[in-house]
């Protein structure tokens, strides 16, 4: 194993300043109806990727800026290129491009009314072409690890979760932080029970009140179901697999921040904007949507662990899977990238753990796929905050 | 010395098995730095993954993991006794709730 201080890393430092460490072409659609024409578009160009997805008609609101704020995040997003978004009209087409633009990179929209899907995709396709050509002959440079924003999540969560798994990334952050990285967590509902010790490790007393109306909004929103998320946790399978109560479950999964300071609060896929360090973002413990938001938000990198073995990937935003489960590793290798089993074998200690992590973190920042790209787990999940008018 | 348990704070009340454990066995418990902490000897068979008391431990007192309460003890408490839902609740939320139907057994 190469200790990780002395891998070179490389990647693509876009017009903005921001590094990416892939290279899309993204095709983005606006709504349902132009899912056709942005899968046209990439089956017709090679090198394109496209994001299709079920929403963006007659959303209103706070539900439609959440849409809106997810489709310009990903056109902004450093591991892209360049975009093309397409519509079923000019108006809500051309807010994402210019939104896009501000980054400086190349971005062109395209609207299906009065043109037609055939039109509309031999149109795009021909802009598509000189992007891709225009994104491979983009060279990788040099860049450092404070320049990758790097976001975590843990699910199909277990015992060796919070025992080991976690923990390594907690020990990865801690050194991301000090060397001045940006980074995310998130997941409001799943650290139930260890709220206060995320409230404690806020900078200032209006950061930990940010975090607490969004986990109490959360709790609200669960309970006007007509469901309890208190008292439900652990579950039966987690009861099985070891833990005993909430507190434990959530102090488990608050591992992955390590020892940082939570320097701010974001809401669903809202970019960083203050100073390095950890930000927690409100957002939905479902994998898909979470690592979603992350993306959004501007990750470049995310780091994902579990336990009885969570598959999933991104389209955009490379997903590094972490699993200290041997049953995990011995089953389920394909989806695998970092097994860091060999801490509950004495193997090695917490910091070897972070090693092999960040080791294999270089590797995937210089270009090795993560196993769910490999695999085509191109997950993009939509949060949606409400019914559609 | 067999080393069969982790810690994640040196003091804390309970650490982990990381392999089956079985009543009689003497252990050396660790922390995840690495560092042995003491040495235990297992009077309950204990799974991998479940928790061992690592000091003893009085009814209604708090049980330190991860450095915090993650609940309180319903009984007395031996060294090297296993600790679970048998002698362990939680002190923050109890009862049942309809969500685990709503949710299933995840994330």
């Amino acid at each position: 194993m190469t200790d990780y201080k002395d891998i070179s890393l490389t990647g693509y430092r876009r017009a903005n300043g921001r590094v990416g460490i892939r290279n899309h072409v993204l095709l983005i659609s606006v709504d349902d109806i132009s899912n056709a024409a942005v899968t046209g578009v990439e089956s017709l160009v090679r090198g394109t990727l496209a994001l299709p997805h079920p929403y963006g008609r007659l959303q209103f609101g706070a539900d439609l800026d959440l849409t809106f704020n997810t489709l310009i995040g990903y056109g902004k997003n450093p591991n892209v290129a360049a975009a093309i978004v397409i519509g079923i009209e000019p108006n809500w087409t051309n807010h994402i491009v210019d939104q896009i633009a501000e980054t400086g990179k190349p971005v062109r929209g395209f609207s299906i009314e009065r043109t037609g899907d055939l039109q509309t995709i031999a149109d795009a396709a021909r802009v598509a072409q000189e992007l891709v050509q225009y994104a491979t002959e983009l060279p990788r440079v040099p860049v450092e690890w404070n320049e990758i924003l790097v976001s975590t999540k843990c699910g199909e969560s277990d015992t060796t979760s919070g025992l080991a798994s976690n923990p390594t990334v907690g020990r990865v952050f801690d050194r991301l932080e000090e060397g001045g990285s940006t980074l995310i967590f998130g997941e409001t509902t799943e650290v139930t029970g260890a709220e206060d010790k995320v409230m404690e490790r806020c900078v200032t007393p209006e950061v930990a009140a940010q975090f607490k109306r969004a986990f109490d909004d959360y709790q609200d929103l669960v309970q006007s179901q007509g469901v309890n998320l208190l008292g439900s946790q652990p579950t039966e399978g987690n009861i099985r697999g070891g833990l005993t109560t909430i507190e434990e479950k959530a102090l488990g999964n608050v591992e992955k921040m390590g020892r940082c300071t939570v320097v701010g609060y974001l809401d669903q896929a809202e970019a960083p904007a203050g100073p390095a360090g950890l930000y927690f973002m409100d957002s939905s413990s479902a994998a898909a949507e979470m690592v979603t938001l992350c993306c959004a938000a501007g990750a470049t990198l995310h780091l994902f662990t579990t336990g009885q073995g969570n598959i999933i990937g991104n389209p955009v935003l490379p997903t590094m899977k972490m699993t200290a489960n041997p049953l995990t590793v011995e089953t389920m290798s394909e989806h695998i990238d970092v097994d860091v089993t060999g801490l509950l074998r004495f193997e090695y200690n917490l910091d070897g753990a972070a090693d092999r992590t960040m080791e294999m973190m270089a590797r995937t920042i210089n270009g090795r796929l993560t196993c769910a790209e490999t695999l085509h787990h191109d997950e993009f999940v939509l949060t949606k905050l409400y019914r559609s008018a | 010395m067999k080393k069969g348990i982790l810690l994640h704070e040196a003091d804390d009340d309970v650490g982990v098995a990381t392999m089956d454990l079985a009543a009689g066995e003497v252990v050396q418990a660790l922390t995840l730095e690495g560092e042995a902490v003491t040495e235990i000897e297992l009077v309950d068979d204990v799974p991998l993954a479940h928790k061992v008391a690592m000091k003893p431990m009085d009814a209604n007192q708090d049980v330190v993991e991860y450095g915090r309460a993650i609940g309180s003890s319903t009984t007395a408490i031996l060294v090297g006794a296993h600790v679970h839902t048998h002698n362990v609740k939680g002190k923050r939320w109890s009862g049942k709730s309809q969500i685990v139907e709503h949710l299933g057994d995840q994330p």
